[in-house]
């Protein structure tokens, strides 16, 4: 199953991913995908050099789905991380694709 | 490893027993805990200066009668967030009466040492490399006012009898 | 209402110095996460599953209108317009950077709050009866006690790496509206045959995976030993408290697992060899103390409003937000308001920042310039003339805020859930939402009667599922959130554990089986007095279970 690797960005806590090189996006819709486990070590790797460089904090694989919408978070719990509270759709990530 | 003592770096003239070794005549070694349980009596009428470690968990009441003799007692923080260590400080200030150096061991963080020094702890033993460093800049966090007694001398301000500053 | 002295403004000043100062070596990176974190949840900043989440202390839940504008005003700058009342009392923004946290509690600074000690195991905010000095059943204020209690917990230098978070809470009154058994101590006030005010001392409850009652270890306990006595059960805890697993870690395992016996006789060992002159109470402190909690003068009143009488005669929905929403006050001519933070379909707890003013503006108004947050998520005017209650009302329209169901089934206690902690095994905000609009606020709700329904999105049981009439847990089952209903718990002086009915149910067949158990207890009912709980205690589970797990079999229900 493909992966991509998520963080809180230690300034304010925002949920980021890792994009290409040593990019972090808000987007997980932008967020490198990574096909196997060699691509998952590589990145996990990458995003433990940024918690080291004080820019990330709880790195966290997240498990995807290709979609006909896309990538989508496979478990509940990423979905609600990658997009916002469900009960708040004024806020979060959603409220910006949605505008 | 550096060690400090009433804010200041020392030479440590301590060193830990290992396991297995045979006490010095001369003292100046800090027993484990069990050893001094079984090899106290090649200490007896002796007044050479010994200490101990004691690890949490530990029940002081075992080695009640001793604790006084001991000239160094080290207090094991296996982590930092293991505080077991806090009360047995003033177990043995206040209950034991115990009045030479207590010493924190293990992992010990600049921003506990605070805590420490109101629980009794008069000696440091750090290993971790910016905790030293703020222990010789003077640089320790903390704060000036307090709502309990502690076993440092503090100064008791305002009406409320537990309200105490720093002493200047 | 407590007022800082010098004395506690720099205290909190220098805390705000120390942490403001770790913050900044966080973000310089001279301390790791690791380091970090205990200080950040010891300053209330958790990291949940959006962003940082802080939570600020709301001390025995009681806070002034100035205190509610200065929150109103940080959601605003520094989060997104709203808070979230908690459980503990406490509020908790959900939005803030961590860069600004020690901006937000130099402005909590200002008016006398802080977020010490919101979490990390140590002593937290003490909480106590939301009613407390207005009730008309209150044999003494427990205030003064809690804020003594919150003063020497403070940055507690022996108790600050305790095995797990220790809560106290404080009740004056026999009626429990503080759960105060399924605290680590809760204490309740007492008269002994001599007329001298003391403690009953409770040890040992609480929620989570090990949901336990606490146990009653002292009937008396005289006022001025309750720092003592409070140190002897920390210290006991704090030495012998399992630290292998946080799971056992409370003290409610310890006392568990010594046994009662030998754990009471370990605290009376303590306390007898403790110097107990140094934290001995002084009367006249006390005293003092009590002075700041003194009741408001009110206005001398006939306990008949006929300003109240006239609107309710003509006003079905103000009848019913009296009806639901006031309770009895010390004082004739006055009562104890409650205000909904449940409006029907909202999120249990929530308040905007429009909200938030609003009801500083009534406390200002009419009602001597107190609010009580209470554990069930409401916001509380204590002292406030009946013949004041119909402009209230009309005020609190306009803000979404009259909403009459206190104590009713849509007065449902509810964790954040998935939708934002990153404990969460399930939401539990959605569920609250669909059962609330089910049964919404009218006749129907008005028939089920005294309904508390709680929800826990996690084990952690922070929205006290254990003692919810209903309890609600929300976990997950192979990537699906499914709902454990419990039934007969209660968080008063009666308390009890709930019972779990059986097999969980789905999110979409959790508001139909609620409707189940809803529809089985007014069926089975002695008439409308007998509410829920009681007619729970005489049923048992087994027709709750026959109606719920046998419809699919065809019962009808």
């Amino acid at each position: 199953m493909p992966q991509i690797v998520s963080a809180n960005r230690l300034t304010d806590g925002i949920v980021v991913f890792l994009g290409q090189g040593d990019q972090w996006v808000e987007n997980f819709r932008s967020a490198a995908l990574l096909a196997d486990k060699p691509a998952l070590e590589a990145g996990l790797a990458r995003a433990q050099d940024a918690v080291r460089a004080n820019i990330v904090v709880e790195v966290a694989p997240m498990d995807v789905a290709e979609t006909p919408h896309g990538l989508e978070p496979k478990h509940i719990r990423d979905r609600i991380r990658a997009e916002g509270p469900t009960v708040r759709l004024d806020h979060g990530k959603q409220a910006a694709h949605g505008a | 490893m550096a060690l400090f003592k009433n804010g200041v770096e020392m030479d440590d003239a301590w060193r830990s027993l290992p396991d297995g070794e045979a006490a010095p005549a001369s003292g100046h070694v800090i027993f484990p805990f069990d050893w001094w349980l079984e090899e106290r009596g090649a200490f007896e009428g002796s007044n050479v200066p010994l200490g101990i470690r004691i690890e949490p968990g530990t029940d002081l009441n075992n080695i009640a009668a001793d604790i006084k003799r001991f000239s160094v007692i080290a207090l094991a923080f296996p982590k930092y967030g293991d505080g077991r260590a806090f009360s047995l400080a003033r177990l043995l200030r206040e209950r034991y009466g115990y009045k030479g150096e207590l010493r924190a061991v293990g992992e010990v963080l600049s921003d506990q040492i605070q805590l420490m020094q109101r629980c009794g702890f008069d000696a440091f033993e750090v290993t971790d490399a910016i905790t030293a460093k703020a222990l010789r800049a003077g640089r320790i966090p903390g704060v000036t006012h307090f709502y309990q007694p502690s076993e440092r001398t503090e100064t008791p301000v305002g009406v409320r009898p537990w309200t105490r500053v720093s002493k200047a | 209402m407590y007022r800082y002295d010098e004395f506690d403004a720099a205290f909190v000043a220098d805390r705000v110095a120390q942490f403001s100062d770790q913050v900044k070596r966080r973000l310089e990176g001279e301390l790791t996460e690791d380091q970090f974190r205990p200080h950040r949840l010891m300053n209330g900043v958790y990291l949940q599953l959006h962003a940082y989440m802080l939570r600020i202390a709301v001390p025995y839940g009681t806070l002034s209108a100035r205190q509610m504008r200065k929150l109103a005003f940080i959601a605003r700058e520094f989060d997104k317009g709203y808070g979230h009342f908690t459980t503990r009392q406490n509020l908790q923004f959900n939005w803030p950077a961590l860069k600004d946290i020690p901006a937000v509690l130099t402005h909590l600074a200002e008016v006398e709050m802080h977020a010490i000690q919101t979490s990390g195991n140590c002593i937290r905010n003490v909480t106590a009866d939301h009613f407390a000095g207005a009730a008309a059943d209150e044999i003494e204020d427990p205030r003064p006690y809690a804020e003594i209690l919150r003063q020497w917990s403070s940055i507690h230098p022996e108790f600050t790496f305790l095995p797990r978070k220790f809560k106290l809470a404080l009740t004056g009154a026999p009626a429990d509206r503080a759960a105060i058994q399924v605290h680590d101590i809760g204490y309740q006030l007492t008269k002994n045959a001599s007329g001298e005010t003391g403690f009953i001392v409770y040890v040992g409850g609480g929620q989570g995976r090990t949901p336990m009652i606490a146990h009653k270890i002292k009937d008396f306990l005289p006022v001025g030993d309750l720092v003592a006595y409070t140190q002897a059960i920390v210290r006991v805890y704090n030495l012998d408290g399992r630290r292998d697993n946080k799971y056992k870690a409370r003290i409610k395992i310890l006392v568990h697992e010594m046994g009662l016996e030998k754990f009471m006789d370990a605290v009376e060992a303590e306390f007898a060899a403790m110097n107990k002159q140094e934290l001995k109470l002084p009367q006249a402190e006390v005293e003092r103390i009590q002075a700041y909690f003194a009741p408001p003068a009110l206005p001398s009143k006939s306990v008949r409003s006929e300003a109240l009488e006239a609107r309710r005669a003509t006003d079905k929905k103000f009848a019913s937000f009296v009806e639901n929403n006031v309770s009895p006050h010390k004082a004739p001519g006055h009562g104890v308001l409650t205000i909904s933070l449940k409006a029907i379909g909202a999120i249990p707890g929530d308040a905007s920042a429009e909200q938030m003013e609003a009801v500083a503006d009534l406390a200002e108004k009419y009602a001597h310039d107190e609010i009580r947050v209470s554990h069930e998520q409401n916001l509380v005017l204590p002292h406030v003339a009946l013949d004041d209650l119909p402009a209230i009302y009309d005020e609190l329209v306009k803000h979404k805020l009259a909403t009459a169901n206190i104590g009713l089934i849509s007065d449902i206690i509810c964790c954040p859930g998935l939708d934002y902690c990153s404990l969460a095994t399930a939401r539990s905000i959605p569920v609250a939402q669909r059962i609330s609009e089910h049964f919404g606020e009218g006749a129907r709700a008005a028939e089920i009667g005294a309904m508390k329904i709680k929800i826990s999105g996690c084990i952690n049981a922070c929205g006290h599922h254990h003692v919810g009439h209903i309890g609600i847990l929300g976990l997950e089952r192979k990537g699906v959130e499914t709902y454990q209903i419990t039934l007969g718990g209660s968080g008063d002086e009666t308390c009890s554990l709930g019972d779990i009915t059986g097999p969980g149910f789905s999110e979409h067949d959790i508001v139909g089986a609620i409707e189940t158990i809803v529809d089985t207890y007014v069926a089975q009912r002695r008439g409308a007095g007998e509410d829920f709980l009681t007619a729970y205690r005489r049923l048992g589970m087994a027709p709750f279970k026959k109606a719920l797990y046998e419809r699919d079999k065809g019962a009808d229900i």
